[in-house]
This record gives C-alpha cells, structure tokens and sequence, in this order.
C-alpha cells in the first residue's frame, strides 16, 4: 500500500516551507531513518526523514518550491511490488490532503494568515511618499539591532543562541557575522544570571540587548529586571541606571501548553522605572526596536512568535525610529473605540472588519507602548465614540484592559454612553488541546458581540 | 553543535596560595588603622542614631569586617569597581565617599548620596565607582559579574570587587554568575565575608560546604582562605587577585573569614550565639586592636598618637551625625524624580 510523504510541520507556529532540496530521486529504495529531503522554513532549514522502507514512488513537489503547505503531499513511498502507477493520484495541493491542519484549528492556523488589507490611518512618523519596503517583522528586528550596532559600539547582544546558532527564532541571524563573538555573545542556559550581567554592564554605560528566548523563561529574571533594572536610578538619586533592552517573543505562540503561552505586558507595566513596548506589525517593530535601544532606560520589549514571519511595510528610511509612548490610531471609526497592542490588533482589525458589515464604524487603537501609556489618545478616542472595549490576550485581573478601563473612568466618565468592556485571554492557565486554547484566548466574535452590546445593536 | 568555547581557558596556570601576610610600614599601619577606627566610630554612630528613631528600617553595621574593605581597597587601582550587598557603609567608607553624605542617606535627608531615596541599604557613587548597597541576597554578584564584563569588554584593565556574605554563597545566580565569568574570564574578584552567620543561621548549618574558597571549584575558578581580622593578610590576598584577574586568569574567590559583633541588623537580638564567642572574638581577632598593638610594640605610635586619631576620628564622625540631623528631608518633589531618564538628554 502506498503511503503519501506529506511536508511536516516543524515548529508549533510553522504554516508553509520551502521543499529545498531532494536527496532521493524516483525509484530510489529508502530505509527508515533515510534523509531524503531538506525543508527550509523561516527559522531553519531541516532534514526530512523517511518514516518507512519502501521506493520513492513520485516526487510531487519540485526542490526550490516555495510556499508549501504543511500536510500537502511531497512523494509517494511505494511498498516492495508496487509501482507508481498504482498509486493514487496524489495531488501536491493541500486542499485535496487529508486536513489534519482544519481539524485541529491550532491558533496559528486562526491567525496567522496574512494580515486583512484595512483602511489603515496614515502614520505622522512616516513621510508621504516615502518608499515602502515588504518586510518580515522578524527582519525588522534583524535590521534594527544590526543598525543600532553599527553606530554605537557599546550595543551587545546577549542570550541563548543568539550568535553560532543564529537565534533560537532567527531575529540575530546574521549579526555574529557582522558584528563578530565579542558583541554577539551566546550565554548559557541562565537568565537569572546573564540578565544581571546585563544590567551591571549597563550600570556601567554599556547598552545590552538582553534576549530572553521568550519572555516565559525570564520568569526565572525578573528579580534583577524589577529590583536592579528598574529601581537603580532612583534608588541612586539619578547617578547610575541600566539603559538597556530586555526582548523577546511574549504571549501564546500555538499550541505550546501553559507554561509557554503567557503574556507579560501588565506584570511589566505595574513598574515603575520600566518602559513596555509591544509592536504590532514591522515598522513598529523595526522603529521602536530602534528608539528602545537608544533610550536611556530599561525597556521590556515583548515581541510575538506568531508575528515574526509576517510580513508588513516598513519605510525606506534612514533614521526610521518611532517615539516610545505614542499610541497609533490604526483604523478612524465613530462609533465604538477598540484599545489593543501587540497580537490584540489582529483580532481588532478582523472584528472591525466584521462589525463594518453591522453597521459599526470602529476605531483602531495600537497602544504600541503599554507603559508610559498614551491614555491620551485613548480618551481622545472615547470621547469621539463614547465606547470603549480593550482587548488583550493576557489575564483579566489587574490587566492591561483594567488599567484602560479605570483611566477612562477618571478622564472620560461623562463621555461613556456604555460600560467599558474588557475582552481578555480567559481565567485560566493555557491549555493544550486546540479547542481549549482556542477558547482561552481572545476571538473576534466576542468582540463583535461587545460592539454590538456597547452600540445597543 | 555547541562547540565549547575553550580558547580562553587558562588551566596551565597553576592555582594560587594564599599569601603571607605583607609587613605594613608605619605609614601603612596608621592609614590601616584610623580607616578601620573611621568605619567602626562611624558605624558605633549609626546604632546610636538608629536607637534614637533618626535612621528608620533595616541597618546592617560593619562593626567587627573593618579589615575587608580597609585591606581590599588598598589593592585596587583608578577605575577598579566595588559592589555589595546591603552592609554597605564599611565599603563606601573605604572608597573614600563623604561620611556626611552617608549617614545623610541614613537619615533619609536631601544631603545623602541617594538624596534620601535608597537608604542605608541601597546607596552608590558613580565618582567612585561604588555600584551599590544592594537589597536582594546575591543579585550583586550577578550585577558585579557585568561590571567586570563591561571591563572586559572595554579592555580597560580594571577589575570589579564583588562582594557577598557567607548567606549569599547558596544563592542559584552566584553560580550562573561564576560561570559566565569563568566562561568568559572576566576580571571580577569575588569577595566572600564570611562572618559565619547568614541572618541567625551558622554557615555548618546553611552550608554543605563551610570552605568557601572552594565554591568555584565547578568552574575552575580558584580560591584562597584569607584571615579576614588581619588587614595585612587580606591586603596580600587582595594584591594576588587583583593580578591574577588583571593578567587575564579570568574571576578569583577570597573567603574571607571574618566576624560581625553585632546582630545582623539592628534589630536583631543575636540570641544565636553566645556572648562568650563574640567576647573572644573581640579579645583576641579584633582587627583595630591587632594594628594597635604592633604600632604600639613598635613604637610607631605611643597612646596618645592613638588617642589623637580617634579624637580626630571621631570628630569626623559627629560631624557627620550632626549633618545628618539637620539637613532637610528631600523636598516633596524629589518623589517624582530620577524615575525614568528623558530620551536623547
């Protein structure tokens, strides 16, 4: 019985690849175990094996093809006799596969596709008419390091796998060969430790990236991110800090289990003496990598798993860094206020589309910076629309949203025509069956709902 | 895949001994002995102001380690860093801040090194490179290890003296820490006061291993026993390690053993050990005595020279107290400052 090769998925986040190379040609007789193709996906190329003995019967997926989608059929093992005539026709397109993937609508699967064309606001930190360059948010972050680095000598990276191995997600690939092993600097596994390297070494005027490799493990730091990071400068009357750039992806990747999948905006937020910044897309991400970098203080820089292989516009510019503390107003509307950051703004953009067609005008709000907040922007908005409803996929108590929520209580309570509603990741730790995180963490129908509770439609 | 960095390995070198002591000349031993009468009057003050309510929360006194930082400090050069834990006022006084603006910060007043915002726990000098006066047991040693990296890698031949308790010597990140320095040779001398008690519990009952300069044997980073109540012992120890470190060996371990007379802080009863032991550790180890006597044996000094520094000494340190008093608190004001730094200033 012939049995179809189909691409594997080799990363929870992972949607496509690309077939790079055959090592086995039509006819060959492999043995389990056997390599018989490379796949590139965005963070590595890899090594297919075979699962069984038997002959390549066909190769369907031609090496160099790009885009593959996981689960589509990339060969045909055929058993001892058969011949690759009897095998069925085994379509390269996914649709025809088996649909493991629609059975287990894994997060990624929700939301990672590309981002919705909406009729985003212009952004005043971006000249008009300057060239727009499709960029990964992953090479976004890439670039801002690299260019930082290049004009200051006393930017470093530091953290697991960050040099020989390129990056345990790839946002340093590239650098240990620029910037060579004294500034790109592999730790060992000890974020307690390397992370008060890092701020001794910017108590002295260094400017460290600390890369945590996510967010989850600098858990084990964040005595020395509270206690000496953020605390030093006042607790020396102004004479010493740590400039520095704690970073790293934050928040559910897919499918990865409750101590993998946790966001850590508000836990950053309650300090006083940090900064917190959450980019959406790319050129905020490659903007306020930039100015974080040069900012005199510590700054929590909570990036996205999901996001790293999206790809978004980031402007052609030479000196392009976006203020820290400046919201953006993604999306004008009138009649109900969205506030989110970071992964939120998927789910915002998508329930706005989907609240269009009700007949609800929603604004946009991308925080980008939850800590010093641009409350601002905010009760500008909510006075404009006099609903507000926050999203945000970490915890409800004491979240982001409850910050949003109170602030719009104290400056915009005769504006309100409608409670606040917060939409927020469920009471719970993440779990891993697909269903479950699914619905543990924020999804566009309860937000169209609350627009349709606050709008009284 | 992951190659060992192995290059910088500098196992040929063989591991040192501890030194003899050095013979001090009488220059030395007077220097010696008004910087270690200075922090203990001046620590003598502290306890007094504390029991009149005018120094407030935790006050950990010195009183008994004089000779660490007094031994320690002679052995560093301009630009080498200090950093510790929060028995800090010994330190700064051995890298020569103002006593008026030490026991300022004690009393919480405008004048303080920290502006009256850290305390007597958390107090720094950028001027002197003292990186603090620091809360949490054992997160100096971490915040030392990056200081001694930015020496290394600015290649500007200082070192960093990393100092931490006995008590500190079980915490996870001192041996992440040790590692990475090792790993990377980094010029750090990590400096261990061991004064036999973490808090109210002995170091036999905290500790597998009571020899401290073995703690780095894991990471091949050597350590010598140091009489840490012989200013001239710990002065040798500090000559050794500051060369090893600034000859490229990478990190080094000084256990100093040492002694505090008080509790742990002010609040502390020290019902953990008797009277008696301290009794005999001041009769016979007390290091300003040990000074004394061979300046006097000598006679590089006689009674009255002594009693000549500790008037002067002592006047030093009422000034101080007097300062600490009546300069204002911080202005109201001050609670919103030094929070964040303006970007681009």
């Amino acid at each position: 019985m012939a049995v179809d090769i189909l691409m594997p998925a080799l990363s929870p986040t992972m949607e496509e690849g690309t077939l790079a190379k055959w090592l086995v040609k039509e006819g060959d007789d492999v043995s389990a175990g056997d390599v018989i193709a490379e796949i590139e996906t965005d963070k590595a190329t890899m090594e297919v094996e075979a699962v069984d003995e038997g002959k390549i019967g066909r190769i369907s997926v031609a090496e160099g093809t790009e885009g593959v989608k996981v689960n589509a059929v990339i060969a045909v093992l055929l058993e001892d006799g058969e011949s690759a005539s009897a095998t069925p026709s085994a379509p390269s397109e996914p649709s025809t596969a088996p649909e493991p993937v629609q059975e287990a609508p894994s997060v990624a699967t929700a939301i990672a596709s590309p981002p919705p064309a909406t009729a985003v606001a212009d952004d005043p930190d971006i000249p008009i008419g300057t060239e727009m360059v499709p960029t990964t948010v992953r090479e976004a972050l890439r670039d801002a390091m690299a260019e930082e680095m290049r004009s200051d000598e006393n930017v470093f990276v530091m953290g697991e796998e960050v040099a020989e191995y390129q990056g345990a997600y790839k946002i340093t690939q590239g650098l240990l060969e620029e910037f060579g092993a004294k500034r790109v600097i592999d730790t060992p596994i000890t974020e307690h430790g390397f992370a008060g390297i890092g701020v001794g070494a910017a108590m002295a005027g260094l400017r460290p990236i600390v890369e945590f490799m996510t967010f989850n493990f600098a858990m084990q730091a964040i005595d020395q991110i509270v206690n000496s990071a953020a605390k030093t400068l006042y607790m020396s009357g102004g004479q010493m800090g740590a400039p520095m750039v704690f970073r790293g992806p934050n928040g559910a990747a897919a499918r990865v289990g409750a101590q993998h999948s946790q966001c850590y905006a508000a836990w950053y937020s309650h300090i006083p003496g940090l900064k917190v910044v959450a980019p959406y897309g790319a050129a905020d991400a490659k903007g306020l990598l930039k100015a974080a970098i040069r900012d005199p203080n510590p700054i929590i820089f909570l990036e996205n798993e999901i996001m790293y292989g999206q790809s978004f516009d980031v402007p052609k510019m030479d000196n392009f860094v976006l203020p820290i503390g400046k919201a953006r107003v993604h999306k004008q509307g009138t009649d109900v206020t969205l506030v989110t950051f970071a992964m939120g703004m998927k789910y915002a953009i998508e329930a706005s589309e989907a609240m269009a067609e009700l007949g609800i005008d929603a604004e946009i709000i991308d925080l980008r910076t939850i800590r010093p907040m641009d409350i601002e922007t905010v009760v500008n908005s909510v006075k404009k629309t006099n609903r507000c409803i926050t999203i945000e996929e970490g915890f409800p108590q004491s979240g982001v949203g409850a910050e949003i929520g109170i602030q719009i209580m104290q400056e915009a309570f005769d504006y309100l025509d409608a409670p606040v509603i917060r939409i927020s990741g469920k009471d719970v730790p993440m779990p891993y069956a697909a269903n479950l995180e699914k619905l543990a963490l924020p999804n566009v129908g309860e937000i169209v709902e609350a627009a349709r509770a606050v709008t009284y439609k | 895949m992951a190659k060992a960095k192995s290059a910088k390995k500098t196992t040929s070198k063989t591991n040192p001994k501890t030194p003899a002591p050095i013979e001090f000349d009488k220059a030395q031993e007077l220097k010696a002995y008004r910087d270690m009468l200075m922090i203990r009057r001046f620590e003598e003050k502290a306890g007094q102001l504390y029991g009149m309510g005018l120094i407030g929360g935790f006050c950990h006194l010195y009183i008994g380690q004089e000779a660490v930082v007094t031994g320690m400090q002679a052995a560093l050069i301009e630009g080498d860093q200090m950093i510790t834990a929060y028995r800090d006022h010994g330190h700064m006084l051995a890298c020569d801040m103002e006593p008026r603006g030490i026991m300022a910060e004690l009393t919480g007043r405008e004048g303080g090194y920290s502006r009256g915002k850290g305390g007597s726990m958390h107090m720094f000098s950028k001027e002197k490179n003292f990186y603090g006066g620091h809360g949490i047991v054992g997160a100096q040693v971490s915040l030392g290890t990056g200081l001694a990296f930015n020496n290394h890698y600015r290649g500007n031949g200082n070192v960093c003296l990393t100092y931490f308790g006995d008590g500190a010597s079980n915490q996870g990140q001192v041996y992440e820490s040790f590692n990475m320095a090792k790993l990377w040779n980094l010029p750090v001398v990590y400096v261990i006061e061991n004064n036999r008690y973490a808090m109210g519990t002995a170091v036999h009952r905290s500790s597998a291993l009571t020899e401290f300069s073995k703690r780095g044997c894991s990471f091949n980073i050597p350590g010598i026993e140091v009489d840490g109540m012989d200013v001239r012992a710990v002065q040798s120890a500090g000559e050794l390690a500051t060369k090893w470190c600034r000859d490229g060996n990478g990190p080094i371990i000084l256990d100093m053993q040492t002694y505090r007379y008080r509790g742990h802080s002010m609040s502390d009863p020290a019902k953990y050990r008797s009277k008696d032991e301290v009794q005999k550790m001041r009769a016979e180890q007390d290091p300003i005595e040990r000074v004394k006597q061979r300046l006097l044996e000598k006679k590089w000094a006689g009674e009255d020279d002594l009693k000549a520094i500790d008037k002067e000494v002592r006047a030093v340190v009422a000034d101080s107290a007097e300062f600490a008093q009546n300069n204002p608190e911080p202005d109201a004001s001050e609670l919103y400052t030094d929070i964040l730094l303006e970007a681009g200033a």
